[in-house]
């Protein structure tokens, strides 16, 4: 069986899970504290247009140097009390694990130099891409794409990424189908039995090479290739909002299962399911929100500021701006960010902050909704009530359509008769589920079973 | 017309079954195959573009109307044959090299058959000389190329080029398309068109093949 409660929750009450403060703060880096008061700046970046190749490595190292020096410049200049940098590896870096491994080993050389001669707190999350998902169907345990993942995990470990993370695809071979046919019960399989049963392998793996080769910290997943494609399809009109949100709500248990296995924070900054994550171990997290409108759009842009522990910008793309590059001007929105939240918290006043974050976003959108501290604390709730993914995954989606249905019901929530249609359906499909989980897997194997592995789920 | 509107109902509600159901009843009733297309499935699919486009259906509603106008097209597809009848048009779709995401060209595959196109898709991560090889195994009248990342934007250059170098780039049309795509982008690799939404592509296919026709 999957797993046991990991129940108490790590926060009594909603009054109590605020930004920059978690539960269970943790040391890394240079000298970093996270969640233990203050919000840093999570800065992530990324290539212009240029090809990845041989014949370009010197200039695609080229850029990593320039954007590492001026991100790093801006930082100090404003005297930020403490800074990640994330680097994503692009899936050229990934195939090539000693390229991803030269260019953690520069970014790291960046931060010893910045805290050495200038004092700054820092740490590198290092993400290597899961290119896993490329046989179809895919071989997520054995072969190839998993040895070239686990072999760039094994090398940026050793050339010094301070924490490590993943946005791990198991299960979305059947979940981008059923997101775009609409079919719950995929979406249900999918997240509530494929998803989490690959994100727990994963990150034992994951943890077992941090423990084995350097003094990386497992740090977290993001469900971005599920509830972020939902969320994005959902802002282009293709999918209802209401189901995105669901889908954001159900996607926190996959994303848990790597804290139940090793991970220890913060989790990835896509990961807007991460005020559920910290609401239920204690973990710090990292966020993105409105100062990563220069990656995507989210109707989250201040909501999920209200619980985090780091503040990201995405990614921004290495491109010349009139302030200077575009990475240093996002360094310096985000360092303006996590100021105002500090002295918010130095004055007694977070709560406050947190709330105006909160309530200018939260019935804007069903999306927002789901993500209130009050919200964040009642998915939780229900997937701590149960025992196993597929449970927890049910009774997240019923939380999350009960918390918009309450909103729609005190006239918070305004919603188009077709969102509401699809809430309803969305509701009716979640109830009719059979309590285990073997019948609709079962019925998944006759329908979609030549579409994943079933080994690679150990099924 | 009696015989369309089933067929025509069943889909634009999206009902696999129906749909099937329509065709077969049609066709016992001595329908003309080719006429069920032209006055039943392509005009239901331009109107689930419609409600697509004016925010009335979501993708869910627009693909599982793709698919009951397929499963009624491979009940007519021997018979269509057998009168030489041919499709509007072949497309062959990929997601260029370096890249994995394929929603969006889902999307547009999709589309595309929905508006009476033979869609020939070749994945992601698809190397330059794979969509030459297609295009001249298929006889294809379009090639459509996607990206999602600005660092593999440059791989639609690279499959135009060896397009070019294979010399079969005047034999096909090229599109293009994906988040960090732009039409000023498309004239610079030299691509025939770009679609900023999965909606438009099937006009523009069209446009494409009526440009062709012309010639």
């Amino acid at each position: 069986m999957p797993t046991e409660p990991t129940s108490p929750l790590a926060y009594e009450s909603a009054s109590q899970i605020v930004f920059g403060r978690s539960k269970k703060p943790l040391r890394c880096g240079f000298d970093l504290t996270i969640g233990a008061g203050y919000v840093f700046p999570e800065v992530n970046f990324t290539l212009p247009a240029i090809s990845v190749e041989k014949a370009t490595w010197s200039q695609v190292v080229a850029q990593y140097e320039e954007m590492a020096t001026k991100i790093l410049e801006r930082a100090i200049s404003l005297q930020v009390p403490g800074l990640v940098l994330e680097f994503e590896l692009l899936p050229a870096m990934t195939l090539t694990p000693e390229w991803g491994a030269e260019l953690t080993r520069l970014l790291e050389s960046h931060l010893r130099r910045a805290h050495d001669r200038h004092g700054l707190r820092c740490a590198l999350r290092v993400t290597p891409t899961d290119m896993r998902d490329q046989g179809k169907p895919p071989l997520l345990r054995s072969g190839a794409p998993w040895e070239t993942v686990k072999r760039s995990f094994e090398l940026c470990i050793e050339a010094g990424a301070h924490l490590i993370s993943i946005e791990s695809i198991g299960g979305k071979e059947l979940h981008d189908p059923g997101l775009m046919y609409g079919d719950i019960r995929a979406i249900i399989f999918a997240l509530g039995v494929l998803a989490p049963r690959d994100t727990a392998w994963l990150w034992d793996q994951i943890s077992a090479m941090c423990a084995q080769k350097g003094s990386s910290i497992p740090a977290g997943d993001s469900a971005c290739g599920f509830a972020n494609t939902a969320m994005q399809l959902a802002h282009q009109h293709m999918l209802p909002e209401v189901l995105a949100a669901v889908v954001r709500a159900m996607s926190a248990v996959r994303s848990l299962a790597a804290f139940e296995h090793g991970a220890m924070g913060p989790s990835k900054d896509c990961a807007y399911e991460g005020p559920i994550i910290k609401a239920i171990t204690g973990f710090p997290i990292s966020m993105e929100g409105k100062s990563a409108s220069c990656a995507h759009f989210s109707p989250l842009g201040n909501i999920a500021a209200a619980m985090c522990d780091l503040w990201s910008n995405e990614s921004v793309q290495n491109v010349r701006l009139l302030s200077g590059s575009a990475p240093e001007a996002f360094t310096e929105t985000l360092a303006y960010d996590c100021r105002l939240m500090n002295i918010a918290s130095d004055k007694g006043e977070a709560l406050r902050l947190r709330d105006w974050l909160t309530e200018s976003d939260e019935w804007l959108s069903p999306q927002a909704a789901v993500l209130s501290p009050e919200a964040t604390m009642s998915i939780a709730r229900a997937i701590v009530s149960q025992k196993g993914y597929y449970d927890r995954t049910i009774a997240a989606g019923l939380a999350a359509v009960g918390i918009l249905r309450a909103g729609i019901h005190r006239k918070q929530l305004t919603l188009r008769v077709k969102e509401v249609q699809w809430l309803d359906r969305i509701e009716r499909e979640l109830n009719s589920l059979a309590a285990d989980e073997t019948k609709l897997t079962e019925e998944m194997m006759g329908q979609h079973g030549t579409e994943f592995d079933a080994s690679s789920y150990g099924l | 017309m009696n015989h369309f509107k089933p067929l025509y109902e069943a889909i634009l509600s999206g009902d696999n079954k129906a749909a099937i159901a329509a065709t077969h009843e049609a066709l016992a009733a001595n329908a003309d195959p080719m006429e069920l297309v032209t006055t039943a499935m392509i005009p239901a699919m331009d109107e689930v573009g419609k409600l697509f486009e004016s925010q009335e259906y979501f993708v869910p509603e627009l693909l599982l109307s793709g698919r009951a106008m397929r499963a009624a097209i491979d009940l007519l597809r021997p018979l269509l044959a057998a009168s030489g009848a041919q499709p509007m048009g072949r497309v062959v779709i990929g997601t260029v090299a370096g890249d994995l995401h394929d929603i969006g060209k889902n999307l547009v595959s999709s589309m595309l058959q929905g508006g009476g196109f033979e869609v020939i898709d070749l994945g992601t991560d698809v190397k330059p000389e794979r969509f030459i090889e297609a295009v001249e195994t298929a006889k294809a009248d379009i090639v459509a190329l996607s990206a999602l990342l600005t660092v593999t934007m440059p791989s639609m250059k690279l499959t135009v080029d060896g397009m070019r170098a294979a010399g079969i780039r005047d034999r096909v049309k090229v599109m293009i398309g994906g988040a960090p795509v732009t039409s000023q982008y498309a004239e610079e690799i030299g691509a025939d068109g770009y679609c900023d939404s999965a909606s438009g592509v099937v006009a523009l296919a069209r446009n494409f093949m009526a440009e062709s026709h012309a010639h």
